[in-house]
């Protein structure tokens, strides 16, 4: 029998929210919005048990309304919303449970929301709150009036292991067969398959053709980063140069392999790169993209990218301490009548993705505290969301040689449908149709399990009952224990495998990519050890088979073969890719410059790439585990945008305190990949140091989103920004310690444009010395690092008062000097605030300090030889203001030597200055100085291009 | 002499770390055990002079935060927390823990009688972080946190679900009878609402639309503690940024252990 309970809150704000939201997606007429928990409890429960049930789990007596059995009589238009059936659904796994705490009878639950819409709403009205507002076709189903309770997988198929015959197929029919099957896989690749199957004298079966297909994958095995690449580059004045790249990835390992600092620990090899931390523990650091199942369903999908990376962290054996984030979006304030049919507004896409690493982050007790939001019209189609994650562990405690005769052990989440072909949907382009085909490859997380492993993983390795982990990610057991297993081969049994649901065939659950779970090598003598750990950590344990040492793949369900191949062929089979990049620079512009004016600055501040990122930044818990010490937010009204974070571990000794930062900048990239490498690496190392970070001990991380690598113009641009990255790491002597490449972001063949995110990870010496954008007080001298170029291509301001400047900053050939005479000035305490100059040049970085710390500045804007315009708002790299008090002046001009001079004071007053030369005159005759109350840059940083007056935050 | 304070930690249970390095700045001898331990009785909680349940988001806060744990201590170790009670034990819950505390019945108490208060969402609807600064309320009838009586804290809250809401005024009005024992201060100077009984004061020094501006609560006895922010956060002077003056969360940690001695 089931039941139908309604429970509401009727002073929830979510109804309120639904009403300010409605308003942005055009529909004025909703007046109120009620929402309501639907449980459908399926079970044979007394009436008297029923009631107990609602007592004490579900009905809050002070707040909650419910109707029990029945259903909720209407107070409007009603929309009922329910995840499809076998998704994710703790609050049904709770109630269970909750039901079993009570000694009542088994029951089986499954939830849904409601919405009693009231106001004067047309049918389109209803249709429209339903599809953009309330419900998302690719993970829940909805109706306008009652949805009737569906429970998940009722029937069991037979088990099936079909083949799929390639013998007699054309060249068009493999093409064909991998589009069906979302394999990603090219001509070459289904042929070596063909040949290989072949040669065998029989057909693959599903799941070793799946197999192939995930291991194969763009995802997984960075096919085009291993390619030889012929690139073509015609520079702007039309000479052409030919070269040959001999693998991207390679090339990037063997800078590292160059620089060899001795506090790496391990770069490449693993789920994520380590560096050493102190004489005792080491950390770890990794950044992955979940752009496409971001674009799709985008809480699941930044929910389940935070939950990846953390994985990546728990699979190099470290306690995950951090999250960082940065997100690309299309314009907020994009009109409708220019969204593409299939995509979702950035508004929503935004405030999805938002929610959901704040819940994943959250519920896992990591603060995320570093991070960047971006809005550009080229994200519109397919956004860009980097998660990342660093961790912590004692030094030398990471098993990486599984035995003959360990056991392979999946620790965590259940296996369902969810999930299917992530790997391979990823490592292909988009259009308005991709959801019907992989909407199963859509995932959202149950971050709690997740905790669950944190606790286990890191138990289980101080007690040394593992010799080797791998976290599950894309192409589930099929990637994960096909990679533990490649040196010793592995024996499989799926029989056992628990499930979500019943129904599903062998080959789904050998590549499900359901969430939470990691495979462990465990010896046989220490499964009993492992059992009473995750026992008592409520971790589901499962034993899938064995190291078997015979160098072959082999899965069965219970007497079925599943799987038999040579690991040499899964792992080497796969033909190495040639491939052609075309990258033409841009003919130079000449560009006419305005006169400055306080409301450019203002408008700089107020533009949403600088504007506050408050309302995001505060979803997220920045303080658990209390280590934070410089905040995304600083000064005295927390306000202030810090450069960079600064992290001391919970239950390390000392002072000694991480420090991460990053750099993007894809506007440059537009014009000249190369050099958005270089100053990207410049901005995370400007960042980094501005906190008090040493120059000296850098290790990045790379993280390349492009479009489709097949096409010359797109690798093109890849192969540069690759060049600018192995040159970079010599430039700064920084060592790029793991990374991940995202293709493929393209929607209806319109590529994003190419975005490169350097992540930096350092030390901080002395945390107590750490200093932030806000700390300086009245009277103190401000300095200014670096000199400023007239290169505006990609500048912020370039884009703002449309000045089409096509030629880029100059990267610096010479950085470190002036980054450790910063660091050394830091370090003796003589430096009371710094902050880097990115977008907006001195203009923003010289107000933001002035907003951080609620103090009035005054600045001589020095010109460098340029019109007083571009030398406001230039972005030229390796450029800070720095603060110090005035009776420091001789030891800070020591310390900067060459690198720094003053550039004005901090003042009593409550506006910031900014005094203007005139470059036709000479140094000495001044133009009327902008003069910008704080007040206003306060405003204008604050709230953003909508001003004050803005109305409901999306 | 060691005090052995008990740190339950349940499945999503995440700020026990913190209030273990508090703990023992304190003075204290912190103990952390999974339910499954209690349950199984690996671990004691009568070996322990108190108990503090820690931050985070218990069984993923799945039905309403802190549900399903305070379920648990209901349903299995009603009687654990009947003798803690009887022998002056003191409990302090924080965050997910107060959530707990309310939700199981034990603030404001007592547990046989209906509910009239509780955590709910925040009135802005969203979950959020930032410093706040509190006042132990001077007139608080609990006696171990006497001792701080009126000092100021400057600590995060990070919380969705920290909204302390009240059936009706005489449930509001009972709280005020020496229950109260944190209020949010706005600038860390005065009360953030200046009419101690309009409901919510002024966002964000009050963060979550709070009734009186409440942080936090004990029961009739005074040793059941609960409130929303994050004491455990500040113990250490690097922890706390720039901003509004507010003393460290460690004294009221101090009158935690001392109380437990």
């Amino acid at each position: 029998m089931t039941v139908r309970i309604d429970v509401t809150a009727p002073d929830d704000p979510r109804g309120s929210s639904v009403v300010a939201n409605a308003r942005l997606v055009g529909v004025d007429g909703l007046t109120s919005c009620r929402v309501t928990r639907v449980h459908h409890v399926d079970g044979a429960l007394s009436p008297e048990e029923l009631d107990r049930l609602c007592r004490e789990v579900l009905i809050d007596p002070v707040v909650d309304e419910a109707v029990i059995d029945g259903v909720t009589p209407p107070q409007g238009r009603v929309v009922e919303v329910a995840l499809m059936p076998g998704a994710t659904d703790p609050d049904a796994r709770e109630l269970e449970r909750a039901a079993a705490n009570l000694g009542l009878p088994e029951i089986r639950v499954v939830t849904a929301r409601r919405y009693d819409l009231i106001g004067d709403l047309s049918d389109t009205d209803v249709a429209t709150i339903t599809r953009r507002m309330l419900a998302n076709d690719t993970i829940e189903i909805s109706t306008e009036g009652e949805l009737p309770a569906e429970f998940a997988g009722a029937a069991s198929a037979d088990v099936r292991v079909d083949d799929v015959p390639l013998a007699e197929l054309s060249d068009d029919d493999l093409l064909r067969l991998s589009k069906n099957r979302v394999l990603s896989l090219d001509l070459t690749e289904m042929q070596a398959i063909q040949a290989h199957f072949a040669a065998e004298g029989r057909p693959p079966t599903d799941a070793e053709l799946e197999t192939l297909a995930q291991t194969w994958s763009e995802h997984c095995v960075h096919k085009t980063f291993r390619a030889r690449i012929n690139l073509t580059h015609t520079s702007s004045d039309g000479e052409v140069t030919v070269s040959s790249e001999d693998g991207l990835l390679p090339a990037l390992r063997k800078v590292t392999e160059e620089l060899d600092p001795p506090w790496l620990r391990s770069a490449f090899v693993d789920d994520a790169g380590i560096v050493a931390f102190d004489d005792h523990h080491d950390v770890a650091f990794k950044v992955e993209t979940h752009n496409h199942p971001s674009a799709l369903e985008p809480f699941g999908g930044a929910n389940t990218g935070v939950g990846g990376v953390v994985r990546d962290i728990i699979g190099v054996s470290a306690r995950p301490i951090a999250c960082t984030d940065v997100l690309c979006f299309g314009p907020a304030d994009l009109p409708d009548d220019e969204l593409p049919t299939g995509v979702l507004h950035p508004r929503r896409i935004r405030d999805g993705v938002v929610a959901g690493i704040g819940d994943y982050g959250n519920k896992l007790g990591l603060p995320t505290v570093n991070g960047s939001v971006l809005y550009d019209p080229g994200y519109v189609g397919n956004p860009l969301v980097y998660c990342g994650a660093l961790g912590i562990l004692p030094h030398g405690s990471h098993p990486t040689e599984p035995q003959v005769g360990d056991r392979i052990i999946s620790l965590g989440g259940r296996v369902g449908r969810d999930g299917i072909h992530g790997a391979t949907f990823s490592s292909a382009g988009m259009d308005a149709s991709t959801v019907d085909h992989v909407g199963s490859a859509v995932q959202i997380g149950d971050p709690i399990i997740e905790k669950g492993l944190i606790e286990v993983i890191e138990r289980a390795r101080d007690a040394k009952l593992y010799n080797a982990i791998t976290d599950c990610g894309a192409g589930g057991f099929s990637s994960s224990v096909g990679e533990m297993g490649e040196d010793l081969g592995v024996e499989v049994d799926l029989s056992e495998v628990p499930l979500k649901y019943p129904g599903l065939q062998p080959w789904e659950i050998w590549i499900s990519e359901a969430q939470e779970r990691v495979v462990i090598a465990v010896p046989p003598a220490k499964l009993e050890a492992l059992q009473t750990l995750c026992d008592a950590w409520d971790v589901e344990v499962t034993d899938l088979g064995r190291f078997t040492g015979d160098q072959r793949l082999v899965v069965h369900y219970g007497d079925t073969g599943v799987v038999d191949m040579p690991m040499a062929f899964l792992h080497d089979g796969i033909p190495r890719q040639e491939l052609v990049g075309a990258w033409t620079d841009p003919a130079p512009v000449e560009v006419t410059t305005p006169v400055p004016t306080a409301a450019q600055v203002l408008q700089l501040l107020a533009h949403p790439n600088v504007a506050s990122k408050e309302n995001i930044i505060r979803r997220y818990d920045h303080e658990v585990r209390g280590g934070t010490v410089v905040r995304p937010y600083v000064g005295p009204e927390a306000d202030g945008p810090a450069d960079a974070a600064v992290l001391k571990p919970l239950g390390t000794e000392g002072h000694k305190a991480v420090v991460l930062s990053n750099g993007i900048c894809p506007s440059v990239g537009r014009h000249d990949p190369h050099a958005m490498a270089l100053l990207a690496m410049d901005e995370a190392v400007r960042n980094l140091v501005a906190v008090g970070g040493d120059p000296d001990q850098v290790a990045v991380l790379d993280n390349f989103c492009w479009g489709d690598p097949t096409k010359p113009d797109r690798l093109g641009s890849l192969v540069r920004a690759v060049q600018g990255c192995t040159d970079g790491a010599r430039t700064y002597r920084m060592p790029f310690i793991s990374g991940k490449d995202s293709l493929f972001n393209e929607f209806d063949g319109e590529a994003i444009p190419g975005t490169l995110l350097i992540s930096a990870l350092g030390l901080v010496p002395d945390l107590r010395r750490a200093v932030d954008s806000a700390g300086m007080q009245t009277g103190d001298d401000l300095w200014l690092v670096g000199a400023n170029e007239g290169a505006l291509g990609g500048s912020l301001a370039s884009d703002l008062f449309d000045l089409g400047a096509t030629r880029v900053p100059t990267p610096l050939h010479d950085p470190l000097p002036r980054y450790r005479a910063i660091h050394a000035a830091i370090c003796d305490g003589k430096v009371t605030a710094a902050h880097d100059c990115s977008e907006g040049g001195i203009a923003v970085a010289v107000s933001e300090m002035a907003i951080a710390a609620r103090l009035g500045v005054s600045v001589v804007v020095p010109l460098d030889g340029l019109d007083p315009f571009t030398a406001l708002v230039n972005e030229a790299p390796g450029r800070l203001v720095l603060s110090a008090a005035r009776e420091h002046r001789d030891a800070v001009g020591a310390f900067l030597g060459d690198h720094g001079r003053h550039l004005g004071e901090v003042t009593a007053g409550d506006d910031v200055v900014f005094h203007l030369l005139d470059p036709v005159q000479g140094e000495d005759s001044n133009l009327e100085p902008i003069r910008i109350p704080l007040a206003d840059a306060v405003s204008a940083l604050t709230h953003g291009p909508s001003g004050p007056t803005k109305g409901a935050t999306a | 002499m060691s005090v052995p304070i008990l740190i339950p930690h349940a499945s999503g249970t995440n700020r026990d770390l913190e209030a273990a390095q508090a703990i023992e700045l304190a003075g204290g001898t912190p103990t952390i055990a999974h339910v499954n331990e209690l349950r199984s009785g690996a671990v004691q909680i009568a070996d322990h002079a108190a108990i503090l349940l820690p931050g985070g988001f218990s069984y993923g806060d799945a039905l309403g935060a802190g549900g399903r744990l305070a379920l648990e201590l209901r349903t299995w170790f009603a009687d654990e927390l009947t003798a803690a009670a009887e022998a002056s034990r003191p409990m302090l819950g924080i965050c997910n823990g107060f959530q707990v505390l309310v939700k199981a019945g034990l603030l404001p108490g007592p547990m046989d009688k209906p509910r009239s208060v509780t955590l709910t969402e925040n009135a802005e609807g969203k979950f959020e972080c930032r410093w706040v600064t509190l006042q132990v309320e001077p007139s608080c009838r609990s006696g171990w946190l006497g001792v701080v009586g009126g000092t100021t804290i400057r600590c995060p809250i990070a919380h969705g679900e920290g909204r302390v809401a009240v059936s009706d005024d005489t449930a509001a009005a009972h709280l005020e009878d020496g229950l109260v024992a944190f209020r949010y201060l706005a600038d860390g100077a005065r009360p953030a609402s200046d009419d101690p009984v309009a409901a919510g004061g002024m966002y964000p020094a009050n963060p979550n639309g709070s009734v009186n501006d409440i942080a936090g609560i004990c029961d009739d006895t005074g040793n059941i503690v609960g409130l929303m922010p994050h004491p455990e956060d500040h113990v250490l002077d690097w922890q706390r940024p720039s901003g509004p003056e507010g003393g460290s969360g460690l004294p009221l940690f101090e009158a935690f252990v001392a109380a437990a001695r």
